[in-house]
């Protein structure tokens, strides 16, 4: 399948990913190698096939709701590139 | 005392009855990495001051009579995407260069609690996006039986640490083949057990209905001993199963005597090498000189795992990946406007090209409009393919296949054609997509001296009849290691 310019740019914003200009023409290109190799797909006949999500049939896994562990945030946040009063601190979200 | 040989059963025995002394086997690896990790790089960050400490620990319980864990003492390097408490935990990437995980994966503490110590954190591809480990930000790890070629990967640190005797074993994940792989290119066992039988809690996602973590070792035994400790559910991973048998080392016997052997024709009729395909050929002799039954079949569909994994693994990475947001922990951009620019840059600049190429390919498969077409097709692929492995085990104890098409390439190969890499990954893929457990071992050379690994693949829940199958294979060729920075030469 083509990709094209809109393309590359709708998906780099569901990626959250910002792509220069030669990124974004190499990025289609390869994209579109892919895809027309993933086509390959299409000559199987997967008329009554089930998408299989789980290789095993399971039930949900329940536990008691009992607080457990130590309180990690302290160590947590030492991994932030931001913190303040114990919280992350990113840039303002509201205009 | 020569460690680098020695397999993790040995070793343990001998720390065990007092021969060898804990602190001293560790300090044995830590010179044996000053001697190689110059020319290997097989680790990302070595952890020496606790691991010492871990030692006289171990040494002092030892002298006071302790009953001690089957591992204990034994020194291990673990892949670079299993969390570790305290010991940074990077994926072989700049976007966490200076994560330090405030828990320990499963696996890991698994390990400890059978004594294990763990040595260092082992390089990998970035996010085990790769088959060579060359997408590490950290550097190339390079081949020990050949400097100028590549370890396999994406667990090539962990598979190089172990054939360069700077550990007793390493554990790593395999999510298309980053086990089984770098094991075969490395001359070393690999092991990639059913889907569900090790936690995967703390192994930091990349395609998680594919992702399992497994030991690689020197000698089928330890692969067995090893599952023994890593295997069992955990509440902490609901995708964990509970199995009925965890005895995997009742199957080291040598008795292979009517085990039927499935060798599926696709995999050996083109691009494979004549030499990987003569070996494979060899020890199908061997193994039918035992009394296995050896039956060519049609497994059908072979064309079909490829484009299919890297369609569910990309999609998996694009959601997995939307963690890393320059907000919790890891790299954050410096220059930023607002919160939309600060999360495009943190991961535009954090995240190398493979990465970037993933996740953009899994954001456009689940995307509007394309998921049915791509995403949806994939997983009935899936299907389709899981039922002929569950016809072919309706005939066969196990399938034999080779491991990759050639043995490891020259550095600097691969990466010019991402799709050609990605095909290479033809005979290691299926077993993810169906979840199946699969060894691989070492088996003989190339005439550039270069392993040649075979892979054994079995049923869901049949560790035990690939195990058996390699414990026979093995005992027709002891162990080799290379001779570090010469040309495929033995170290005798």
């Amino acid at each position: 399948m083509k990709i094209t310019d809109e393309t590359i740019a709708h998906v780099s914003l569901l990626a959250q990913l910002e792509l220069g200009e030669e990124e974004k023409k190499k990025a289609a290109a390869e994209m579109e190698k892919m895809l027309t190799y993933i086509e390959t797909l299409e000559t199987l006949d997967t008329e009554a096939v089930e998408p299989l999500t789980h290789l095993f049939a399971s039930d949900n896994v329940f536990r008691e709701d009992i607080p457990s562990g130590e309180n990690g945030a302290e160590a947590a946040l030492k991994n932030a590139p931001l913190v303040k009063d114990g919280m992350f601190k990113v840039p303002k979200t509201i205009g | 005392m020569d460690v680098s040989k020695i397999t993790a059963s040995e070793l343990a025995a001998k720390i065990k009855t007092g021969e060898y002394q804990a602190p001293e086997v560790v300090t044995q690896y830590f010179q044996r990495m000053e001697a190689c990790e110059d020319k290997v790089n097989a680790f990302v960050t070595l952890d020496k001051e606790r691991a010492l400490a871990k030692a006289e620990d171990v040494q002092a319980r030892i002298a006071k009579g302790e009953t001690l864990g089957v591992l204990a003492g034994v020194p291990v390097a673990i892949k670079d995407n299993l969390s570790t408490k305290g010991l940074r935990t990077t994926c072989s990437s700049k976007m966490l260069e200076n994560y330090y995980p405030t828990f320990s994966a499963t696996a890991v503490e698994r390990l400890e609690a059978a004594g294990a110590i763990v040595i260092g954190k082992t390089n990998m591809d970035e996010f085990a996006m790769g088959s060579t480990t060359e997408t590490s930000a950290f550097g190339v790890t390079r081949n020990p039986w050949d400097l100028t070629r590549v370890p396999g990967g994406s667990s090539g640190g962990s598979c190089a640490a172990v054939a360069a005797g700077e550990c007793a074993f390493s554990l790593g994940s395999d999510t298309g083949g980053s086990i089984r792989q770098p094991a075969g290119h490395c001359g070393v066992v690999g092991l990639k057990p059913t889907y569900g039988t090790i936690s995967r809690y703390g192994l930091i996602a990349y395609g998680s209905s594919l992702d399992q973590i497994g030991p690689v070792t020197r000698s089928v035994a330890d692969a067995a001993l090893i599952l023994e400790v890593l295997a069992g559910p955990d509440e902490k991973d609901a995708t964990s199963v509970r199995r009925e048998h965890y005895d995997f080392r009742s199957a080291l016997t040598e008795d292979v005597k009517g085990l039927k052997i499935g060798v599926p024709k696709e995999y050996f009729s083109q691009g494979l090498d004549t030499e990987v395909a003569e070996e494979i050929k060899k020890a199908l002799d061997i193994l039918a000189d035992k009394g296995a039954i050896v039956t060519e079949f049609a497994l059908g569909l072979t064309e079909y795992a490829v484009p299919a994994y890297y369609v569910m693994a990309s999609a998996e990475a694009s959601s997995n990946l939307s963690r890393f947001d320059g907000v919790k922990y890891g790299y954050r951009t410096t220059v930023y406007d607002d919160l939309a620019q600060m999360y495009k840059r943190t991961r535009s600049e954090g995240f190398g090209e493979e990465v970037k190429r993933r996740i953009m390919l899994g954001s456009f498969v689940l995307s509007a409009g394309y998921y049915d077409a791509y995403y949806l097709k994939a997983l009935k692929a899936k299907a389709l393919i899981k039922e002929r492995f569950t016809q072919a085990f309706s005939q066969f104890d196990v399938v034999v296949a080779p491991v990759a098409p050639t043995t490891a390439p020259k550095l600097g190969e691969s990466l010019k054609d991402p799709l050609q890499m990605y095909l290479s990954d033809i005979y290691t893929i299926s077993a993810n997509l169906a979840g199946l457990p699969g060894i691989t071992l070492p088996i003989g050379k190339d005439l550039k001296g270069l392993p040649i690994g075979i892979q054994i693949l079995g049923d869901c829940f049949q560790e035990k009849a690939i195990l058996k199958a390699a414990y026979a294979l093995e005992k027709s060729r002891p162990y080799q290691a290379p001779a570090i920075g010469k040309g495929g030469e033995v170290d005798e």
